[in-house]
Parts: structure tokens; sequence; C-alpha cells
């Protein structure tokens, strides 16, 4: 809502020479959302005037123009001589000249200055040179005929100099959505009197007017006509009106119009007007049928829904109530009688038929967030008033009044109710005045009165505690004690309520899964990781640039029904393909050296889901009903992304670097795990986006928990990273619900320990995870630990063929291991590997 | 620079006169004395404290002499050989010091020299701030809740007090799941944490719920469609407004420390009645472009002032549809933009540094905030 200074000083006695800025600050500070002020002529000094053309000559130009060399009375003696690029005006029009000495908007200086061969001693004004915004004429401003004398001051005239407030009103305050709305807050903020604008004599005798049947009284329960005869529809709209719809935000079309959208923006009223000559037949307002079809004002043709609110007469339909009129009887320029209709709507059909046929008018805005039910019959009497007044139309004293409104009922509270939840000491009496000022009535002492529910200790108040609160005919939204709580809060001030921390029961820190995650994290940033973030948006481009096959599971995501890109439609159910997009454009930045990591949720639709449900909010759900919530979500696991790109070592004055491979992301994956005290099983497995021999898979359990390893070289391709980059994915949910909830100490042996060394060869294909496991199979008990210390491959041993070295190390709890002992285990456990897997044992 | 004595000649000592005993002696300390190193002391030793070096010979003579000159010579070569001992151990101490000395100049390194283990990363800022907010209300007794991204229709509005048609709902630019009709979307806030706290937990509740959020918003230097909020719950006996303010107070307090400002002032939310936002005051600016055209401030629009967050007395409607006895309960709720706290806080100036996972824009942070 846009609200010129100059028109809310017409209802509010604002304090002289205060600004809008300043009237903003108190608005904000009583709860209105002022966005910005728009200073409009901000810097504009004078002089600047009214002028009469006396004469010009046209002086065609080198450069293809012609100009105007104007004389110009501008109330001196002497005409003033200016040269002008429009040619839109004639002699003895009216127009604004500015002279030299004068400053315009934006710092432009005017002074006597030679051009075109004259000198030009100021200059003809423009819409746009005035900074009022362009008004389509291409040309500069000419005034009505007699509409100013020679010599006016034109700052003073045309409202110039003018603040601006706009205000986005908040969907409890629709009385706000008008001039009147917000100067009743700024009368309350200033402690000063509002002239109500709507505070009018109606003429109307209250019944005989254009007739009008109402089937539909829930939702259109108050529906007024006028009619409004003889107009000029050629009469044009008075400037400060026009100035006013324009600084508004509207645009002036006609004056019939321009009545309807003025009234609108002073009462908050919308009105709709109709040619009566094009009107047939009784105003029927009834639910549309389905299949009837309205052309609206904005010429297109809109299929009707069977929820639509229709204004219709014996041709049909006429309008989407509060929404928008028909193409077939507006308001033209021939229209000399108009039906004036001001009607209350209920606010969720308006919102509904609104979004239905994605319309979203100056009218709508105001019925879905309910308009004041005692205003139309005020409204059409403005509206009559001033196309009476403007375009010499007469004013039928018949009227028709459809009125089913019911009269807001009082609510009772306790008297002390606003203190209680503010927590401060207002007085009663002050919360009284306070509500008395936003409109209510306050009745005490009623022996009757009932607490209403939603309020804390209402259930032990007695009629005595209690003030019976009505609230004004332009507040819907108070309803519950708290709502009114909020209107005494605010005007008692924020500022003046105490700060009190509250006291909270002892808490147990975070949650072993908050713990550990943190963990993990800071782990990785030891490892040299940087964490990122990045959207959870996925497409089928991903999927492909990522080689993953068609009937993959993680191509099955939940969809968004608008998503933000058509193509990417879908939730992740992998965080790589958002990871490799933010490699790639680190890499493209220059960061070819990357290790990044980020953990985020992915969404694993599930397949036998079924819509959520909308219980009542009368009560807690059932439990059952609280399941079915929760059930009809998709799986939304904890994942870790991570990439490595180009070196992990770089080459330095120690030597050469190592390249970031798949022996880096199966660490980082081990690492991760060992932050949680988890072992994972590893295996080799193909999986895309992984190069088909450099993947690993890891398990706890049985349960598989992520992969790791180097990405497929055509991926690296895709995403222009360095090749043999490579990727981890872990689901972190699954990973850090396998550690232990508690370790417990084990004794450790001082007696001496026992080192062995072996060697084996064994198939190239055989894992080393799976020859360690046997090893430590046969080994025994008095094996301490192992590990792999050596692989070797070469003509030595034969192709097809690996050696692996082992350092297996031995010791007992209870004494010093004699020589045959060991030797006996070491055998044992070579033993197993041999059975398993034909090794052959390594000598020398 | 004397070398080691290589022609030394042992010359039988007989004990029993003193004066040979002497100068054997003085021989042997001088020996000792001039040896430059390690190595010449080592020849100086075998000479003069050898098997076969003079005072050897003398001491073994002991044995042979008549009892009555025994004890003296036996006193004598003693007392030599101690002094010798002395004065070797004396001379071995010094040069093995020197000899350490020298070693180690030879090995001085460089120590600017960078090294080859991978420097360490770091964290994400909106992952350090989300903790530290966590952390503030931990220390205060609180439980960090949390929930699901994709949240069921009813929890996100219907639950918080948003009705099906009321403009509020719209006003949310919510992403919906495909198919129409799945009563799911993409949470548009935190708040579905408090709904879901409340559903779980018997007061007193007190929780803090950081997390990621969703609206269709388009991406540019404010604004982003997915960004992270925190929002606060409080349900207990006799909560009030001024229990939201104290707590707002410590919070501010505890992530700005002195400095900037916030101030409270009335508003709507479906959620909490009496409602209000809370600002603070714009971080590039601080209030210095606020009618002044020549430095306009575009993280403020140069309104001086930043919208922070949204804060209220939680609506009894929103216990109620929990099952939260309103007669004996109230409740106060608040929730910030992270993405903006940053802003300020740490002089983010453009919002889509955070989103694009530049690793330059972490790595500023490192591991502290």
């Amino acid at each position: 809502m846009r609200v010129p200074l100059s028109w809310l000083r017409e209802y509010v006695e604002l304090p002289a020479g205060v600004t809008g800025r300043e009237v903003g600050e108190k608005l904000v500070r009583a709860g209105l959302e002022v966005e910005t002020v728009d200073e409009a002529g901000d810097g504009l000094t004078g002089p600047l005037v009214v002028g009469k053309v006396l004469s010009y000559e046209p002086e065609p130009q080198k450069n293809g123009k012609t100009i105007r060399w104007c004389s110009l009375d501008v109330g001196n003696d002497e005409p003033q001589w200016v040269v002008c690029g429009a040619s839109n005006f004639e002699v003895g029009d009216l127009v604004v000249v500015v002279l030299p000495g004068a400053v315009l908007p934006g710092g432009f200086a005017i002074s006597a200055r030679k051009t075109y061969g004259h000198v030009s001693s100021g200059m003809i004004c423009s819409s746009s040179e005035l900074g009022l915004g362009d008004d389509g004429t291409h040309g500069i401003v000419v005034l009505q005929p007699g509409e100013a004398e020679v010599g006016t001051d034109a700052i003073e005239l045309l409202g110039l100099r003018d603040d601006v407030l706009d205000i986005a009103v908040t969907p409890d305050r629709g009385y706000c959505l008008s001039i009147r709305g917000v100067a009743r807050e700024a009368a309350t903020a200033y402690g000063v009197e509002l002239k109500d604008p709507a505070a009018l004599t109606l003429t109307g005798d209250g019944s005989g007017g254009y007739p009008v049947r109402v089937d539909d009284a829930e939702a259109c329960s108050v529906f007024v006509t006028r009619t409004v005869t003889g107009i000029d529809p050629k009469a044009p709209s008075p400037r400060w009106l026009q100035q006013r719809l324009v600084m508004s935000g509207m645009r002036p079309i006609s004056i019939g119009v321009d009545v309807t959208n003025y009234v609108m923006l002073e009462l908050g009223q919308p009105i709709h007007g109709y040619d009566k000559a094009r009107l047939s037949g009784e105003i029927v307002v009834r639910r549309a049928v389905a299949g009837e079809k309205l052309m609206t004002l904005d010429d297109q043709t809109r299929e009707l829904d069977a929820e639509d609110l229709l204004i219709t007469d014996d041709s049909g339909p006429i309008g989407v109530a509060g929404v928008m009129g028909g193409a077939s009887t507006e308001i033209s320029e021939s229209t000399t009688d108009v039906v004036i209709e001001a009607a209350h709507f209920h606010p969720i059909v308006i919102a509904r038929s609104s979004r239905r046929h994605k319309l979203s008018s100056e009218a709508s805005r105001r019925f879905e967030r309910e308009v004041d039910p005692e205003l139309p019959r005020y409204a059409a009497q403005r509206v009559a008033d001033l196309l009476a007044e403007l375009a010499g139309g007469t004013i039928e004293p018949a009227e028709t009044v459809v009125d089913t409104h019911l009269r807001p009922e009082p609510v009772s509270f306790r008297a002390d109710h606003a203190a209680r939840v503010a927590g401060a000491p207002i007085p009663v009496d002050e919360s009284i005045r306070h509500l008395q000022a936003v409109g209510c009535e306050v009745a005490q002492g009623n022996d009757a009165a009932v607490a209403a529910p939603f309020a804390v200790g209402a259930s032990t108040a007695t009629a005595a505690d209690l003030i019976s609160v009505t609230p004004p005919s332009w507040r819907p939204d108070l309803r519950d004690p708290n709502d009114f709580a909020e209107e005494v809060i605010r005007l008692f001030g924020f500022d003046n309520v105490p700060s009190v921390l509250p006291k909270a029961p002892g808490g147990q820190g975070l949650t072993v899964a908050q713990k550990r995650r943190r963990r993990i994290a800071t782990a990785l940033v030891g490892a040299g990781l940087t964490e990122v973030v990045s959207y959870p948006f996925v497409g089928d481009a991903d999927f492909d640039a990522m080689g993953v096959p068609a009937d993959d599971a993680r191509r099955t995501t939940v969809k968004l029904a608008n998503p933000l890109s058509d193509e990417e439609p879908s939730m992740q159910t992998t965080l790589l393909p958002t990871l490799l997009r933010t490699a790639e454009r680190n890499v493209g930045r220059g960061a070819t050296d990357l290790a990044i990591f980020q953990t985020s949720l992915v969404f694993l639709p599930r397949a036998d889901s079924k819509p959520a449900p909308l219980p009542s909010v009368a009560q807690r759900p059932s439990d059952d009903e609280i399941q079915a919530l929760y059930d009809a979500l998709p799986e939304q696991p904890l994942h870790l992304g991570v990439v490595l790109t180009g070196s992990r070592t770089p080459t330095g004055w120690w030597g050469k670097g190592q390249p970031a491979g798949w022996a880096d992301a199966v660490q980082v994956a081990r690492s991760v795990a060992a932050v949680v005290g988890v072992e994972p099983v590893l295996r080799n497995v193909e999986l895309a986006p992984w190069h088909p021999g450099r993947c690993a898979e890891l398990s706890v359990g049985g349960k598989v928990i992520g992969h790791a390893g180097e990405l497929h070289p055509k991926v690296c391709q895709a995403y222009g990273l360095p090749t043999r980059s490579s990727a981890v994915e872990l689901d972190l949910d699954a990973l850090m619900a396998a550690g232990p909830s508690s370790v417990s100490a084990q004794p450790f042996s001082s007696y001496p320990i026992a080192k062995e060394d072996v060697a084996l060869i064994v198939g190239a294909e055989v894992a080393a995870a799976d020859v360690e496991a046997a090893l430590v199979e046969g080994a025994g008990e008095l094996l301490e630990s192992i590990r792999l210390f050596d692989l070797y491959t070469g003509e030595q041993i034969g192709e097809g063929k690996k050696s692996l070295a082992f350092a297996l190390r031995f010791r007992a709890a209870d004494r010093t291991l004699t020589e045959t002992e060991v030797s006996a285990a070491r055998q044992a456990a070579v033993q197993v590997t041999v059975a398993r897997f034909n090794a052959v044992q390594r000598v020398g | 620079m004397s070398g080691p004595n290589k022609n030394y000649d042992p010359v039988e000592v007989t004990p029993l006169h003193a004066d040979e005993v002497e100068r054997t002696r003085d021989e042997a300390l001088d020996a000792f004395a001039k040896a430059a190193d390690l190595a010449a002391l080592q020849e100086a030793k075998v000479a003069h404290l050898g098997e076969r070096s003079p005072i050897a010979l003398a001491n073994r003579e002991i044995g042979a002499l008549p009892p009555q000159g025994r004890k003296e010579a036996g006193q004598r070569i003693g007392s030599a050989r101690k002094a010798l001992n002395d004065a070797y151990a004396g001379r071995l101490a010094v040069l093995e010091a020197e000899h350490e000395e020298r070693m180690l100049a030879t090995e001085r390194v460089d120590v600017t020299l960078p090294w080859h283990t991978p420097e360490l990363g770091a964290r994400h800022p909106l992952s350090l701030i989300s903790e530290q907010v966590a952390d503030v209300f931990a220390a205060l007794g609180w439980d960090v809740a949390e929930g699901p991204e994709v949240e069921a229709e009813w929890l996100n509005f219907d639950a918080l007090n948003f009705q099906p048609d009321h403009p509020a709902r719209q006003m949310q630019d919510t992403f919906f799941v495909d198919p129409a009709g799945s009563g799911t979307v993409l949470r548009t806030h935190t708040s579905p944490v408090q709904a879901r706290s409340m559903l779980t937990r018997k007061p007193p509740i007190y929780v803090i719920c950081p997390g990621r959020v969703f609206r269709t918003d388009e991406l540019d230097a404010t604004h982003t469609p997915v960004f992270y909020q925190v929002e606060g719950l409080v349900v207990d006996e006799g909560i009030t407004l001024a229990h939201l303010k104290g707590t707002l107070d410590h919070f501010v307090v505890s992530m700005f420390g002195e400095g900037l400002e916030a101030r409270l002032r009335p508003n709507f939310f479906p959620f909490t009645e009496p409602s209000a936002e809370v600002d603070l005051k714009c971080f590039v600016c601080r209030g210095a472009s606020v009618g002044n055209p020549d430095r306009p401030c575009r993280t403020c629009g140069s309104e001086g002032w930043i919208e922070w967050g949204g804060c209220g007395v939680v609506n009894p409607r929103v216990l109620q549809a929990c099952g939260i006895d309103t007669d004996r309960y109230s409740g106060f709720a608040f929730g910030m933009g992270l993405e903006r706290t940053l802003m300020f806080r740490n002089g983010v100036e453009d919002m889509r540094d955070m989103v694009e996972g530049d690793v330059r824009f972490s790595r500023q942070f490192g591991m502290e905030i």
C-alpha cells in the first residue's frame, strides 16, 4: 500500500514539518511494515510556475528535429522566451515552466543558456522532468484550461514535493490497505484525532435501487448499489485525483474508473462500476455453474469453476465477485449512467477464485484480507458524491442494500490478560484505553461473561475478573484473547516490556548423533577437506553425466510440483551431482587441487507412500494420524559426499607429489568410520559414477553404508575435472548408528612382543583384506596386530600374481611367548591363506 | 696445536720414587689437556691410563714391594690414577660437547619451508554458526531439535495456525512436492520442528532448531531459495513476552557482543500472537545511508535496518493443535535467518558467496567464526 503523506494529512493532523520518514518510523513502531519512503520531488526548488503559451515558431534543425521557439506569459511584464523540443501544445495552453535559478529533481540546475541559436530562459517541463514519471504523452505537461492562474507556483499546484510511504500490509491488517486504515494508525501513534473519511452523510433511501438478489448470503453478506446518471464520460479526472492515483501506484484511466479506484484507496472498500445501459435485468450473486465462461476486463476469457462466486445479470456472468469485472458491462468512454457496486465477500471465497484464475487484483487483495463490512453504503455514497461533483452526475436517492452480515460478538477475558501475556505491569485502565484506541468497545462487570478459551487461566477466571471486548467492524482478526493482548502491548510499547531470561530445567546437551556429526566434520577438516554447501535440486542431466543406468534406484526421486528450473525437478538421492558441479565450478576458477565435502539430507521415495493427512487442528491428532503424517514423507537420511581432485600431495622440494586417487578416497571413508568407532568391511564393486575397477563398497554388519573410489574417466570429463579425481558418498545416519554406545577398557599385556613378517604370493584378483582376514583367523588369540607393509607385482613372481607382505605382532597376556609358540601361530596363519587362496609363502 | 703423542714411549716407573710418579702423572695430565679432539684424547687415554701405561705398570708392581713400603706407594699411585681419571673424564665431557655442537650446527634447516601433508581444511561458516547458536542455547539447558526437510503440509502450515486459504499461507512461496495432493512440501521454515517437538515432548519444552529451509525465491545478493534458519521454542508455565525479550537479549550478547543493536516491532505471524519482528542495525552503513542519497546502501536498501527474524508468544491455537493445555501453558518462539546473521556479523556482502561452494569462501573462516 502506497500512502502519499499529503493524503494522510487530510485525515490526521500530523505535526507540521514532520517528514514521511519520521511518520514511517512511528508506524513501524505501531506494527506496520513500512518498506520504503519515496521522497518525490526531493531536491526540487523553484521558480517553477504556470505559464501560458503566447506564441511559438517551429524551427526545423539540421539534426532532423523541429524545435519550437516560444514566448510565454509567466506573470512577468515581459514574455519569457524558451526553446522547446515537444510539440503537444498550442497557443493559449497552460504549461509548467521552470525558470533560471531553479533546480529540478536529480540536481538538474536551470540557467539561461544558448541552444539552437537562441538564448533559452528556462524550459517547459515534461512529467518525468518534474519527477512524476512518464505520463505517456511523450511531450510536456499541458494543464486543463483554467486549472490555474498564470504565475502560480507549480510545485504547490501539482503537489510535486510529497513523501510516499510504501507499506507491506501483513495479512491480519487488511484495513491498512487504505488511507483510512493507515490514518487510523497514524492518529493513534501521534495521539491525535482521526477525521474518518467514511464519516459521510448517507443520502440514499435504503431501498428501491438497482434490483439485486443474493443467492449465497454466506459468500456475500452485504451488497449495496447506488446509481448516478448523466455523468460526462469525457470529463477529465482532476489533476489532484490523477496525481494521487499515480503516487499510489495506479494509472488514471477515465473519470468513472478513477473515482472507483480513488475511493478504494481512500476507504479500502473495492468498488465496481457498471455501465447501466449495458446491464440487463436483475443482478444476481450466485455460484458459477460448470461450463460458464466470462471475458474479464483484461480481455481474457475465463472458464468458471462451480466454486467461483459470480455477479450475473440476464445476460449471464458479468463479473467474478471481488476479483475482476466482466468486459461486457464495463464503464466506457460513452457511459453516462453508472451502477455502483459496493459489497462484502467472504475472504476465503475470494482467495480461492483469485488463486484458481491466477488473478490477483487490487480488489481481491483487499477482500482476501477481509474488508470492513460496515463500509459498503458509505463507500458507494462517496463514489456517488465524487461522480456528481467531478463529472456532473445526478445521484439517485434510490439505493439497494442487502445486508445479512453478523455484527461481531464480544470476547471476554481477564482484564489483566495483556499484562499476563507481556509479563509487564500494564494497568487495567491502560489496557482498556488501548483497546478503545483501536476501536474496541470494552464492557466491565458483566456477571454473565464467560472467559474465552485460548488464554492461560481462563478456566479459573470468574466473571469479576473479566472484561468483554467487542472488536470494531474493520478488525475481523481480533477474535482470541491474545489478539487483543497484542493490540494492548503494541500500544503499550514492546520497548517497555522487561527482559527476563527464563530458567530451563537441566538439559542433556547435544545428542550422540549431533556430537558425532561435529567430530566427523572436524576430522575431515583436519585431513585437509573444506566444507561446501549446495542446493539439493537435480535432474536427469545429472544422472546422465554421472553415467547412472536407467534402472538405477537413484533415478527414482521425490519431485517438486513447482521446481525453480524444469531441468532440475527432483530432490537429490545422492550428494554427488551437486558436489561434482561445485567441484567443477572450483576447478573452473583455478582451484585444481581440491578436497571438498558436504553433509546433507537425501530424499528417498517410499514405494508405498500415501498422501499426508490434514487432521483437525481443534485438538492433538491421534497417534495414528501423527504416524500417517510421518509415513507420508520420504526417507531422508543424512549423507556425506566428498570429492578429491588434482594433487593430494603437491610436488615440492621434498620430491614428487601424489595425485588424489582412489586410495585417498577410501582412506577418507575409513577415517570417517573410525571417528565413530566403526571398522567397515570393504569390497570391490562396480557402480556409477565410479571407475568400474576402482570403487570400494563399505559395509557395516552386512549393511552397505557407502562407496569410495576413483571416478569414471567419462565422469571426470563430463564435469571438467582432472583425470583420476575421486569421490566418496556415505550414509552418515547408518554409519553413526553403527558406532558403539560405550567403550569398555581392556587390560593390555606388559610381556615382550614377538615380531614375525610373512610374504604371500596370491592371485592378483584376491583382495588384500581377505588375505589379512585369513591370517587373523589362523593366527589365533596370540596375534596382537597385523599390518600390510608391502605389495609387489612383477617378473619374479609371475603374471597374474601379487605378493603381499604382512607384519604380524604376537603377544600373550600372561607370559613371554616361546619361539615355538610364535612359529606355530605364524604357521597356522599362513596355513589358512594356503587353504583359502592357494597362497605361496615367499622366501628371502 | 699439539697432535696425538704417537711416539710416547712408556718408561718404567718405580712406585717408590715419588718424583717419578709425579712426573709421569704430569706428563699424562698434559697429554689429556692437549688432546684437541676425541680421537687424540682416546690415544692419550691408551698411553697414560691403558694397561701398558707407566702408571698401570707401576700399580702392578706394588704387590711386589716390601710390606713397609706398600701402603705409601699404594696411596701415591692411587692418588695419581684418580687425578688422571678425573682429568680424562673432564676433558672427554668438554670435547663431546664441542663435537655435538659442531654436528648440530651442520644440521641446521630452513624451518620456513612448506611440507607436503595437507593443510587444514575449513568448515562452511553456515555450519559453524549453526553450531555456535546451538551451543549458546545448549548452555542454557535447551535441547537441539531437528526435523526432515520434506515435511507434511499439516506440520508446516495447519498445525501452526496457517489456515488453508489464508493469504499468509500463499506468502510463504512454497515448493510443493509432486503430485498435487501429496500433502507434503519442502519446509518453508524450521517451525514444523516446533510442532514436532510439542507433539513428541511434554512441557517444559526448551528447544533450539537450526536447519535448512526452502522458498521459491530466485538467487540474488540478498535472497536464496535454499537457506538456513534457527528457531527457538519454549513452552512452560508462566512464560511471557518478557521471557522472549530476555532470551533474545541473551542471544544477541552471545552472538554479537556490544555494538550492533536490535529492535522489536509488532508484526504478524500466524503461529505467534502477539508477534514481533526482530531487526538489526545495518552492518554495512550502520544507518549512514538513511536519507543520504550520496551514500546509498545496497544491503539495507538505505533503510538502515535489516530484518533479522520474527518472534512472538506462541499462539494458543498452535498449542491446542499440538495437544498442549492452553489453560496451563504458554510459550514463545523466535526464528532467524542464519545467512543474514552471517552477513551482518561477518561482513559477507553477497548471499551468493554462501551457496556457490567456492572453497575460498569457506577457507576464510577455517574452523572459527
